[in-house]
């Protein structure tokens, strides 16, 4: 029972075997994205809900991001005189790495949470079983709409925090260090590559599709009652969470390893 | 556990004509807690069955093998003679058009209006344009005594009982062939019990649908029922038309339709 390696060797069965139920989940999910029927109404009721009502939480965290960036890259910089790259290093920083996962790590905890403790609660409540009957498959009908708006939504909301953070940054720099409005934006702009806003939104969508799957995997697997749901919902936040750290570092060494 | 197997559901009509729906050997076990042990149960079109039995003896557990939502540990199920256990996908879709099922929970859609719960069936299933599906779910919903206020409203304003009512509407809303009940009157008044019997019965005679209802509730199992099986220790113990219950020497029978502590029923407490 005590057995060092009898725990280690169970702990890592179990590591195992939820790795495999969750490639057949996503599996599952993939194949029902490509077969139809394909619901429509729901996916876009899906993109407001996960997107649009997402915007004020986003919108702040990139908004105070951008801020105190520029505030704490002038106070370093200016050890050796290099306070003009301040804008340079705000729009890079925020378009490469804060945007897509401070918006990422936002949505993990509001939209996986959702997701998980909806999706819980149809399942401990026979919703799911009653969808079956009816003929509906749950992967067509409930996992494809989230997962596809995620996907989705995510690098838009994104593309708007990289603006909104940029203006955190602007607002700062003009107003408390004293920089010239037309400099701070000419510098913002001249020095920014296409690759590192493309690279940040492709992480968006690889976050959004995961912040979706595990709240739908989790949801799908609670048992039991309003406890059960509530252990689905913090497993699904957190695993979103550390699954979104672990595909940015992946993603980062993809695009900018070669 | 073995029990004097006599009257079984097979031998009360003529074997010639295919069930609608037939269970041969079924067993279920949930990790070490056997639920259904080899049950035996047979419907034939058109017919009213009433499985009675204790809690917790796996009634609820014998309805979801036979939707599929549970995968039977060994034994055939067949519907309309043919086997469904094991299928999946769109074999198993085709099976489920067939069927209609009242959850003991009711397990009505909260994202979902009351009619378009009901109406879920006939637009998702059946693809009926929502219009028409809507007069559909308003007949029905009317026919349980709901109008059409608490119709466009949600499933979560209603009470237990109206939340029944929703669900059996929802079950026969594309009159299905066969109809599944998990406790009908459960959580209604006496005179809304009588309703919904009727309403049973009304499937059973004008559509030709075959029922199989779980109930506790003797009065209405002696209304709907043409015949009337008792499920324990996973088996059905004794099957046989509604008018024998009273007189039947099957000692499980007498002590459960009269409620009764003392008798061959321990009270098992584990
Ligand atoms: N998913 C499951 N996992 C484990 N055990 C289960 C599961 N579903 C049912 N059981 C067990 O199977 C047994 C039968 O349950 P079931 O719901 O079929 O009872 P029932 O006959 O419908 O009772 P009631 O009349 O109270 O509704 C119970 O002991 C229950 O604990
Ligand atoms: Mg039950």
């Amino acid at each position: 029972m005590h057995n060092p390696l009898a725990i280690v060797g169970r702990f890592f069965l179990g590591f195992l075997a939820t790795i495999g139920r969750l490639s057949v989940f996503t599996g599952k999910s993939l194949a029902a994205v490509v077969s139809p029927p394909f619901y429509w109404r729901l996916c876009l009721q899906q993109m407001m809900t996960i997107g649009y009502y997402s915007l004020p939480v986003v919108g702040m965290t990139a908004l105070f991001t951008g801020a105190v960036l520029a505030l704490q890259i002038y106070l370093g910089s200016a050890r050796f005189g290099a306070e003009s790259a301040v804008p340079n290093i705000v729009v890079v920083g925020l378009t490469r790495e804060l945007g897509p996962v401070l918006a990422g790590l936002m949505l993990g905890g509001r939209v996986g949470a959702a997701i998980a403790a909806e999706l819980g609660t149809m399942k401990v409540t026979e919703q799911l079983d009653a969808l079956i009957t009816l003929q509906t498959n749950p992967f067509r009908y409930l996992v494809v709409p989230r997962l596809i708006a995620a996907t989705v939504t995510t690098p838009i909301l994104v593309l708007i925090a990289d603006i909104i953070g940029v203006m955190g940054g602007y607002l700062v720099g003009i107003h408390r260090l004293d920089f010239n409005s037309a400099v701070y934006l000419k510098n913002t702009f001249d020095f920014l590559e296409v690759m590192d806003v493309t690279s940040g939104l492709v992480k968006a969508a690889v976050f959004g599709f995961l912040i979706a799957l595990m709240g739908c995997y989790h949801g799908f697997n609670s048992k039991g009652g309003a406890q059960g749901v509530g252990r689905a919902t913090t497993d699904a936040v957190v695993s979103s969470l550390i699954l979104i750290l672990i595909s940015n570092y992946l993603v980062t060494e993809a695009f900018f390893s070669q | 556990m073995t029990f004097p197997q006599r009257n079984l559901p097979n031998d009360t009509h003529a074997m010639n004509e295919t069930p609608r729906l037939e269970l041969t050997d079924v067993h279920k076990s949930f990790g070490t807690k056997v639920v259904l042990n080899g049950l035996n149960l047979s419907l034939a079109k058109g017919e009213s069955v009433v499985v009675i039995g204790g809690s917790g003896t796996g009634k609820s557990v014998m309805l979801k093998c036979i939707l599929g939502l549970l995968r039977p540990d060994r034994g055939s199920i067949r519907i309309d003679g043919e086997e469904t256990v094991g299928l999946r996908g769109a074999a198993r879709e085709r099976i489920l058009t067939k069927v209609g099922m009242l959850f003991q929970s009711a397990a009505l859609f909260d994202s979902l209006s009351v009619w378009e719960n009901v109406a879920f069936g006939l637009i998702e299933g059946a693809g009926m344009a929502r219009e028409q599906a809507r007069i559909i779910a308003l007949d029905k919903l009317a026919k349980v005594g709901l109008d059409e206020d608490m119709a466009n409203g949600d499933p979560s304003a209603l009470s237990g009982g109206m939340r029944k009512r929703v669900g059996l509407a929802r079950a026969i809303a594309t009159e299905p062939d066969i109809i599944f009940f998990d406790e009908p009157t459960t959580g209604l008044d006496p005179i809304m019990g009588d309703v919904i019997n009727n309403l049973i019965t009304e499937c059973v005679r004008d559509l030709g649908a075959t029922t199989l209802t779980i109930t506790h509730d003797m009065s209405s199992a002696r209304t709907i029922a043409d015949r009337v099986a008792m499920l324990y220790g996973g088996q059905i113990i004794w099957a046989g038309g509604v008018d024998e219950i009273d007189h039947c020497d099957n000692p499980f029978v007498d002590q459960f339709i009269h409620g009764r502590e003392e008798g061959p029923f321990a009270l098992e407490v584990t």
